[in-house]
């Protein structure tokens, strides 16, 4: 009897040391579950979540301040997939926090432009290029769409385009649709 | 001569239709009134315009020069003028537009200036470049450009170069045509693309449907004296052509998911492109032109050279289109795609312009759900479960699907055309496999946009700490160096009441600043006064020493310093 426990006394000790070294050993950087989610928002950074940035509102959520249906530019594909990974129930995207847009790029009217660099300043992902009092220009592979360019622009220069399909980013069409078009 | 071969899973024996149409040899075709030469043509980039509107160009010319490696060139197919360079419809079922060079012909067809290369000479990479700027692609179908594909593989040879002349799509024509016709020429772009490739041996597989392009290239083969090629007659199965397919049948190799045929030493070209190789290398013409084979609702099915960027139309109109016509299809029944518009032009990805008619392509009965008879699969050329990848992929589960090896379909059509259930398959692969595409591009675009905007951040800490640590040395330095010549600041300055610590400091700043000046006002020395005179050189002393005095004493000193110290 006794020797039974005090096997088993030693059996938890030495498992119960292997964990606790484990836990220090193989101890995961950041949270996990932050960044599955950081990876399912689009990474525009545009703020109308009310988080300044993607992986802000992404802690929100899985600190559970956020609900998951304020991300406009993620869409409902975007509210979707948050479901889908963290077992909530689907809602339709909040009203206040904006409307899903076609993805567009920011242009500037180069001529208007006066270089108050200030647009610059408001770039999250730097998709801007120019200098004081030089024409400012943007770099449309890198523009997320954010819009947040347009405001501090004091001469209105700069708009949004949608992004217009080529043969490369077109897509075939859910076939139902093809074959009453065919047919 | 007799060869083990070898075959390949699945595949079906649609009616071939292809005796009408090789009847007659290949034609020529008049010039259009207007040429529109898309710049994309190939995969891979979008090549840009070297010509304004307005300028005249030569048959031949570079009009659009290749967009990095993985792009090839663009030629005028034939001399005039430069009318316009504009987004026009271009051939393919979108009906999106891309840029395109507008040439009115002046009728003259006159050639530029041809180089010529020397194969067997030129180093391999100056072939390379020569091939690019010529603008050869693979003319099967797939318009890769080929001198990215002309490549030994690491031992620096390959085993097997295998060429394809299987034509397995009903309808089409015009790679038998080309090898009954222009064999020899053929043959000699296939010796100069072993050459650059280092291959060991060479089959021409050919399906056994066309015995006179077998004969025609046998006996070239004989009249060059080459040895180590050989033209090989192939059964006849849809789809034999396909690459995976011929390397199958003819050598053996299966090459599996997610590997490529150069790892196992075959490469795989079509007659078409070996054609156009010889005439870039021997004539020095850029690619141009193609065969290109007109049948379905026609009089006369034919095939014809037609110039790159003329209007499908032009050349249907020479075989007699026939009443009832509804659409074109580029390509073959099978593989083909539905054009968006009749005058759409030829390109090179265009073997075949299949009239249609509701009569000769009647609308699909309506698709009736899967049945799970598995027919699909065991027809499928590559392997798969069609029926599940449908399942998936009409699930819009995309992911299940790609498990299932959804990119490994090569598009044949097999599985539709046997499905009892007539369900389009293949409309839901290609779904799936832009679907996917385009997902992978958002990703793409997503993961640089969280680096960027992470970056920013790092760089806007940054900028703010260096800032602050700047600041805070510049501080720094000047309190140490008031702190050493305070008495001599306070010395000199004649008011020197106790103030608030912050004045205080501020003051012995701009005292510390006002006395680095002096310094440096009186670190001046006179220069070039070498060559000067002994006269002038006492003049110069003179000079010095009053403002010597004057910088040391600014406050108290007039002007034109005090008397002791005058001259
Ligand atoms: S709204 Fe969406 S895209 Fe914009 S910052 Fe918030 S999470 Fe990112
Ligand atoms: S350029 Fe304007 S719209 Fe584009 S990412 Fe920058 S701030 Fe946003
Ligand atoms: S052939 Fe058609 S019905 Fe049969 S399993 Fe395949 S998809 Fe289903
Ligand atoms: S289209 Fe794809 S899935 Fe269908 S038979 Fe051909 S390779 Fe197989």
């Amino acid at each position: 009897m006794l020797t039974a426990i005090l096997i088993m006394t030693g059996i938890a000790l030495v498992l119960g040391a292997v964990l606790g070294f484990a836990s220090i050993k193989f101890k995961v950087e950041g949270d996990p579950l932050v960044d599955q989610i950081d990876a399912i928002l689009p990474q525009t950074q545009c703020g109308q979540c009310g988080f300044p940035g993607c992986r802000p509102y992404a802690t929100a959520i899985a600190g559970g301040e956020a609900e998951i249906n304020q991300c406009p530019p993620g869409g409902e594909e975007g509210i979707r997939k948050l479901a889908d990974l963290l077992g909530r129930e689907f809602k339709p995207l909040s009203e206040e926090h904006g409307v899903e847009k076609p993805k567009s790029v920011a242009v500037i009217d180069e001529a208007t432009c006066i270089g108050c660099t200030l647009c610059i300043q408001a770039c999250p992902v730097d998709a801007i290029v120019g200098a004081a009092k030089q024409m400012h220009t943007i770099i449309a592979a890198d523009c997320t769409g954010c819009e947040l360019c347009l405001a501090p622009c004091p001469v209105d220069c700069i708009s949004m385009e949608p992004i217009a399909e080529t043969v490369d980013t077109w897509k075939w069409r859910y076939p139902v649709f093809a074959i009453k078009q065919t047919a | 001569m007799l060869r083990k071969l070898f075959s390949f899973h699945g595949g079906v024996k649609p009616a071939p239709h292809k005796d009408q149409s090789t009847l007659a040899p290949i034609a020529s075709v008049p010039l259009p009134e207007r040429l529109v030469i898309p710049l994309h043509q190939s995969v891979g980039g979008h090549p840009r315009p070297l010509v304004q509107p307005g300028e005249r160009v030569f048959k031949g010319q570079r009009i659009g020069g290749a967009d990095g490696s993985l792009s090839s060139a663009v030629h005028a197919s034939t001399s005039g003028l430069v009318r316009d360079i504009v987004p026009a419809v271009m051939p393919h079922t979108s009906g999106l537009t891309t840029l395109s060079v507008v040439i009115e012909p002046d009728g003259e067809d006159r050639w530029g200036e041809l180089d010529r290369v020397n194969f067997r000479s030129t180093p391999p990479d100056e072939l390379r470049d020569f091939l690019r700027d010529a603008g050869i692609v693979g003319l099967g179908g797939a318009v890769f450009p080929s001198h990215l594909k002309l490549k030994p593989g690491k031992e620096g040879s390959l085993q097997t170069l295998v060429i394809n002349g299987a034509e397995c799509e009903p309808f089409i024509t015009c790679d038998d045509m080309l090898m009954r016709e222009r064999a020899g020429d053929m043959l000699k772009g296939i010796i100069a693309m072993r050459h650059m490739l280092q291959a060991r041996e060479v089959l021409i597989g050919i399906e056994d449907n066309k015995p006179q392009a077998i004969a025609a290239v046998q006996s070239a083969i004989a009249a060059s004296g080459e040895t180590g090629i050989e033209a090989v007659a192939i059964p006849t199965r849809y789809p034999a052509g396909g690459a995976k397919q011929l390397i199958r049948v003819l050598t053996g190799i299966e090459v599996p998911h997610g590997r490529r045929s150069t790892d196992f030493g075959v490469q795989c070209f079509n007659v078409g492109t070996a054609y156009s190789i010889f005439e870039a290398l021997e004539r020095g013409r850029p690619l141009i032109s193609r065969i290109v084979t007109v049948a379905g609702n026609v009089d006369a099915p034919r095939n014809y050279e037609v110039l790159i960027g003329t209007p499908m139309d032009h050349v249907v109109r020479l075989a007699g289109a026939r009443a009832g016509t509804d659409r074109y299809i580029m390509g073959g029944p099978m593989m083909g795609a539905r054009m968006p518009a009749f005058d759409v032009p030829v390109v090179k990805a265009t073997n075949c312009i299949l009239v249609g008619s509701p009569a000769l392509f009647p609308p699909p009965p309506p698709e009736m759900p899967c049945i799970r008879c598995g027919e699909c699969a065991k027809a499928c050329p590559a392997d798969l479960a069609p029926f599940e990848m449908y399942w998936h992929s009409r699930a819009k589960n995309f992911g299940k699907a790609q498990e299932y090896h959804l990119f490994d379909c090569i598009e044949c059509g097999c599985c539709s055309f046997v499905c009892p259930s007539h369900i389009p398959l293949v409309d839901y692969f290609r779904f799936s496999k832009s679907e996917i595409w385009a997902r992978e591009r958002e990703k793409e675009a997503a993961d640089t946009a969280r680096d960027r905007f992470e970056f920013k951040n790092f760089r806007q800490e940054r900028e703010k700490q260096e800032k602050a640590e700047k600041l805070a040395a510049k501080a720094a330095a000047t309190r140490e160096k008031v702190g050493a010549d305070g008495s001599a600041a306070a010395a000199s300055s004649s008011t020197a009441p106790a103030k608030p610590s912050g004045d205080d400091a501020k003051r012995a700043l701009i005292e510390a600043a006002m006395e680095k000046a002096r310094q440096q006002k009186a670190q001046i020395q006179p220069k070039n006064t070498d060559a000067a005179n002994p006269a002038v050189q006492a003049e110069i002393a003179a000079i010095e020493a009053r403002r010597q005095v004057s910088a040391t004493n600014p406050t108290d000193a007039p002007p034109d310093g005090p008397p002791s110290s005058g001259a």
